[in-house]
């Protein structure tokens, strides 16, 4: 009995892994082909392509990061602060997602530092 | 400063790090960034003048006219009204009558003195005084009305200041190496107030803004009050701008794998 049951937690924990590279890797696609088209000048596209990323797997910091790229791009700036700080949360010391969040701050920053008299 | 210096070398290192990974693209991007003010029910704009004060070396009213002027009529999609500006300090002060066809003042003769902000409360009124901007707009059919003050003054200051400085080892190599040094300076001060009027109603619009920029300079730099109003405005320009269109600023970013 308790034979079987290490085999059916060896089976689940084989399964589950397979499953999660699965994710990774359909994300990755998404992501890849994401990239193509902005390098295009295709941002909608590679907006939908990087949504279906993050949905696929949500724990990709690069789909968020180019997520957020994206938004920018497209002059939504709050759900770009929203995807860049998700990127982070799960890359904390990815310095390409920081570097692209601080440039990102600047500008936004920029937007709301005048003040009204 | 420091910190986008060190963003760049990041970056740079980066690059040359990461290169054959290939797992990063640089791709160059343009953020617009959405005009603070709806401006969509004026086909015009007229830059009328402002209150000014500070150094007599520039005229704050004048120049500031000119400068936004020529900036709207490259980057905004509104027609430019092209007219005389408007002596505001004189028609505040009760010696102007207040039309629109008044020319501005020759000369700085005889008007009052405005040094610093508390001289130009005063004045200040006329902003709210909506049938004189009623008036003003009836004339020159119904614009987006711009004005409000600008104050440019002198100031110094002495202090430690950090600089570079290059030196040459006894085996002669070149280095930079930071010295921190007292040093006297002295520049101006740009305080701006934009008010925007509804050239229908002679009402002030919600958006107006305070803006302040400061440049210092080495005592012995002799930088013309111009020059430095001009450089201070570069700062200001492009917010204003940006409170009436749409602007796209440009840069680049990172896309990963």
């Amino acid at each position: 009995m308790p034979q079987r049951l290490l085999s059916v937690v060896v089976l689940v924990t084989a399964l589950s892994g397979v499953a999660y590279a699965d994710a990774r890797s359909d994300a990755k696609a998404q992501v890849e082909f994401g990239i193509a088209v902005a390098q295009r000048g295709l941002w909608k596209e590679a907006i939908y392509r990087w949504e279906r990323a993050t949905q696929i797997d949500p724990t990709y910091a690069a789909g968020f990061n180019n997520l957020a790229v994206a938004y920018e791009h497209e002059g939504m700036l709050d759900k770009a602060a929203e995807a860049y700080e998700r990127a982070l949360k799960l890359e904390p010391n990815n310095v390409l997602v920081r570097q692209n969040f601080e440039l990102f701050k600047e500008i936004h920053d920029r937007t709301t530092q005048s003040q009204t008299p | 400063m420091t910190g986008r210096l060190n963003l760049k070398l990041l970056s740079g290192a980066l690059a040359i790090g990461l290169a054959g990974c290939a797992s990063f693209y640089e791709i160059p991007i343009e953020t617009p960034i959405a005009a603070k003010l709806d401006v969509s029910a004026f086909q015009r704009v007229f830059i009328a003048g402002f209150i000014s004060g500070g150094t007599d070396d520039v005229d704050g009213n004048l120049e500031t006219v000119r400068l936004l002027r020529s900036q709207l009529r490259m980057k905004s999609s509104l027609r430019v009204v092209d007219a005389d500006v408007l002596p505001l300090l004189d028609v505040a002060s009760g010696r102007t009558e207040a039309g629109p066809n008044t020319p501005a003042r020759e000369a700085n003769a005889e008007a009052p003195e405005i040094k610093n902000e508390k001289d130009l409360q005063p004045y200040e009124h006329i902003f709210a005084d909506a049938d004189y901007w009623k008036r003003i707009g009836e004339e020159y059919q119904n614009p987006l009305i711009v004005t409000g003050t600008v104050l440019f003054t002198p100031h110094s200051q002495s202090g430690m200041v950090q600089r570079e400085r290059e030196v040459i080892d006894p085996l002669g190599r070149r280095r930079v190496e930071p010295v921190r040094e007292y040093m006297e300076r002295k520049g101006f001060i740009l305080n701006m107030k934009l008010i925007f009027i509804d050239g229908r109603s002679g009402a002030q619009m919600q958006g107006g803004e305070t803006l302040r920029e400061e440049r210092l300079y080495n005592q012995n730099d002799n930088t013309p009050a111009l020059s430095s109003y001009f450089e201070l405005m570069d700062e200001i320009v492009p917010r204003f701008l940006n409170t009436l269109s749409t602007q796209k600023v440009r840069g680049s970013r990172v896309l990963i794998k």
